[in-house]
């Protein structure tokens, strides 16, 4: 267990390592900062000056020097933009994003697994097919383009009069087919409380939760088809198993069976998957945060792009990359707690 | 007893002063830009975004109306004392947000403090200083006549000089202007504008009061509170106004004018804009360019008229000189020039009948429609045998290639801080000096010593009238020779909801006068 967590420990020093350093060999591709931070009018000579005194003009070794010297005293950098050490904005933005994921994941939970168990017990049944149906369409539709379809339905509302007004069934099916709208479209709203530190949480009122609702379906409907098909397919493999049969023959319930000895067997895989999906999850919130200006890590990480806010840049991706290596070591760590025949590395047999 | 009692009236006259203002002043407004103010210190950054903030908390002495002429604000009146100096008379009783009022002293910090501000020391150059006469009374001295002393005192908004003196905790100078890294100023504002900050949480939302105390107790204005909130997604921040999440947004993106148009809950207001939009040909890459028969029929090859109406969807003026109408050098002879025979026939005469091929980039996310313009004008060169092997890049990557004058070809959009012809001539045609910072722009390397010393001569004149023609001739000569490429003025756009009329408090130069905006 301790050289397995060892193990781990200098695998992530090396990954952030490996990552800084890509980080500062390209940041000469990313732009000039100072072309964000200057008037168009400002002289080439003052230009020069600044980029002295910022230090933009020592050779690149030096600079990446400077910034692994203050990066082992957990400083990593002042961000051009903000004016503050990368590390806070990034913790201030944190949240945000956190929250988004959270709202995706239990949209996700609620409806994948009894939309999945539902279509792994009755797969001829036309719900099953509608919903497998629906789930393809889902896979693959862009998030951009739900997000905004979403807006237009549920911000902006829609007016159809398609059928003809003076008959019942038509005004019956315009109304039926409009919709209000009203939901906010951008943003958390102001009604947010603080939990601690950073964290101020939309979660608590009204106004916060509406604001989650639609970047939340959003964020999960990407996720929700692969998981819906993940427990169908691992659902329909355990009914097959023999143990299902032998329960059946004993005769037990299918409910007993269905949901306490299949879904049990069927889950196993789905939160190891699953665990590794929601560390994915944030990697793709930077198209819904965009869409629907919620002010998370992925917002702040894409005008980082455009602004050349190198050191926030940098510093993002290391925080990421951290992520990922502690998602990946919980997970390993939970399927060698769950699973006992899985050996973790360095455990002798 | 006495003491409580001088307590209670105090509460009262303090209760009573605001009511007053809040009577009127009590609507509050959403409203929703591309960006949020990068820094709360206006002297840190020349640009649209921290001029808008200005306007919010600050006031100028003067400011621009509608139609390009100056209205005062701060200050009361001006004369002409001789031809270097220009007196002002400043308002009396005016207070800044912190409470303390506004003197002759402050214009004076202000002043020294643009001069050391690295954005903004290029325009007060021609100022040798600020001689303060009394409290109210200062003078503004030019080193050489100078015509443009008004435009450029509209960049002046006094700042509270005892607010912004003295030492932070960390013994940082609060007057300090600070590119990167925070200073006092970039966290704390003290102005004489129509609204306080109150809260800003930076790239997520700004919050802003009426100021209580405004001076201007004539203005129509009634918006108590403001939150601004940043969203960069075009489609994002047109769907906040047409659901009602905000009330007001800028800038409109071209593709959406017309879903705003047929919306019955919102407003449009668009406008011809000033920032010009055009082509360098650069004269040291290419020989063929140094013929000013090739470089006619390039003009000549261009439709700018057809970019305007087909990628523009008339969202642009087409432009044949770079002096928009209401400026002072806009000559109206001039007329885009498209005929295809004519850019074939110089070709022709100029010996390049066979063409040539040339290298072009353009920025994809800085100007409206930036990489779909360079590609019309790419096939539209083509037809006079110009292979143009074109390349589009993001702003961020695009100006240090700029910089470069790493291809034939480049575009740039430029508007003039002055809102005057001869900024344009003076970055974008001067011949190029490093030492002087002339043409910093210029990356067609065109240089005409005769026409450079033609604007010097009018940037002396302060006859407006005889100014003006000296202006005219110039863009009539740079368009005989075709010294670049103009396509057109950018137009502006903005929406609101019906009851925010924000037609009267909009202009030319995008910084709405929101202390005057009334919400019904």
């Amino acid at each position: 267990m301790l050289a397995f967590l060892v193990q781990r420990i200098s695998q992530a020093v090396l990954v952030m390592f490996v990552i800084s350093v890509i980080a500062f060999a390209i940041q000469d591709g990313l732009g000039d900062p100072l072309q964000q931070m200057v008037g168009m009018s400002v002289s080439q000579e003052e230009r020069e000056a600044i980029r002295d005194e910022m230090g933009l003009n020592d050779p690149l070794v030096v600079q990446y020097l400077k910034f692994a010297g203050n990066a082992l005293q957990g400083d990593l950098g002042t961000s051009y933009f903000y004016g503050k050490p990368t590390l806070d904005v990034i913790l201030e933005h944190l949240p945000a994003t956190l929250e988004l994921v959270i709202g995706a994941s239990l949209i996700i939970l609620v409806f994948s697994v009894p939309i999945g168990v539902y279509a792994a017990i009755r797969p001829q049944a036309w719900l099953s097919k509608f919903f497998m149906g629906v789930s393809t369409v889902g896979i693959s539709i862009p998030v951009f383009l739900t997000a905004i379809v979403l807006i237009q339905l549920f911000s902006i509302g829609v007016t159809v009069d398609w059928f003809p007004e003076d008959a019942g069934w038509g005004q019956w099916l315009n109304a039926a087919l409009s919709t209000e709208g009203g939901l906010p479209s951008y943003g958390r709203g102001d009604e947010l409380t603080p939990l601690f530190g950073t964290w101020n949480s939309g979660f608590f009122s009204q106004g916060g939760i509406l604001h989650l609702v639609l970047p939340s379906i959003s964020l999960a409907s990407i996720m929700l088809p692969l998981f819906i098909r993940l427990i169908r397919a691992e659902m329909m493999e355990v009914l097959q198993s023999d143990y299902i049969r032998y329960a059946r023959a004993k005769g037990l319930s299918s409910a007993r069976i269905n949901f306490l000895h299949a879904l049990k067997n069927t889950m196993l895989p789905v939160i190891t998957v699953g665990g590794v999906q929601i560390g994915i999850m944030v990697a793709y919130t930077i198209l819904t945060e965009t869409v629907f200006q919620w002010p998370g890590v992925g917002l702040m990480f894409l005008e980082a792009i455009t602004r050349s806010d190198i050191p926030l840049i940098v510093a993002y991706l290391m925080v990421v990359g951290l992520i990922f290596v502690i998602t990946n070591t919980v997970v390993d760590l939970i399927y060698g707690l769950v699973n006992p025949t899985v050996k973790l590395t360095g455990k002798k047999a | 007893m006495k003491k409580l009692l001088t307590a209670f009236v105090g509460s009262m006259a303090l209760a009573a002063a605001p009511m007053a203002m809040s009577a009127e002043a009590n609507k509050e407004l959403k409203m929703a830009y591309d960006a949020d103010p990068v820094t709360l210190d206006i002297h840190e950054q020349l640009s649209g975004g921290m001029l808008q903030l200005s306007h919010m908390t600050f006031d100028p002495l003067l400011r621009w109306t509608k139609d390009l002429g100056f209205e005062p604000r701060l200050a009361k009146s001006w004369e002409r004392v001789d031809e270097n100096t220009m007196r002002f008379k400043l308002r009396e009783g005016v207070k800044f947000h912190s409470g303390n009022e506004l003197t002759t002293k402050d214009v004076k910090f202000t002043f020294d403090r643009l001069k050391q501000s690295q954005d903004f020391k290029a325009i007060f150059k021609p100022f040798s200083e600020l001689k303060v006469v009394d409290d109210y009374t200062f003078e503004l001295v030019t080193s050489e006549p100078y015509p443009l002393l008004l435009n450029t005192a509209t960049y002046i908004f006094p700042m509270d000089s005892e607010f912004y003196t003295g030492e932070t905790d960390n013994g940082q100078s609060k007057s300090a202007i600070t590119k990167h890294g925070n200073s006092f100023a970039s966290e704390n504002l003290s102005g004489t504008g129509p609204y306080v900050v109150t809260g800003r949480q930076q790239g997520v939302r700004v919050e802003f009061e009426r100021f209580d105390d405004y001076w201007d107790t004539e203005s129509p204005g009634n918006i108590g509170k403001i939150v601004l909130t940043p969203i960069k997604e075009n489609n994002t921040r047109v769907s906040a106004l047409l659901s009602g999440g905000v009330d007001f947004i800028a800038p409109v993106p071209p593709t959406d004018l017309e879903r705003i148009r047929r919306d019955k809950n919102a407003d449009l207001v668009t406008m011809s804009g000033t920032r010009i939009i055009l082509f360098h040909m650069n004269q040291d890459r290419v020989e063929a360019f140094k013929d000013p028969k090739v470089r006619q029929a390039i003009a000549y090859a261009i439709n700018q008229e057809g970019i305007a109406a087909k990628i523009m969807k008339g969202f642009a003026t087409p432009a044949a000189q770079m002096s928009p109408d209401g400026y002072q050098g806009h000559n109206e002879s001039l007329t885009p020039r498209f005929d295809v025979a004519t850019a074939q026939q110089l070709m022709k005469e100029a010996g390049y009948e066979d063409g040539f091929t040339i290298t072009m980039m353009a920025p994809n996310n800085r100007y409206v429609n930036d990489d779909k313009i360079a590609q019309a004008v790419a096939a539209m060169l083509a037809r006079i045998n110009i292979k143009v092997d074109l390349k589009t890049l993001p702003k961020a990557q695009y100006w240090p290639e700029y910089d470069a004058r790493a291809a034939d070809m480049m575009m740039i959009g430029w508007h003039a801080d002055t809102e005057d012809s001869a900024n344009f001539f003076e970055f974008l045609t001067f011949c190029p000096d490093a030492d002087t910072g002339a043409g910093q722009y210029n990356a067609g390397n065109y240089c005409n010593p005769e026409i450079d010393a033609m604007v010097n001569k009018a940037n002396v004149e302060t006859d407006l009238d005889k100014r003006a023609a000296m202006l005219k001739e110039v863009e009539q000569r740079l368009y005989d020779e075709a010294a670049f490429v103009p396509l057109h003025w950018q137009d502006l756009a903005w929406a609101s909801k019906k009851n925010v009329k924000i037609e009267p408090i909009l202009n030319v130069m995008n910084f709405p006068y929101l202390g005057d905006l009334v919400v019904e």
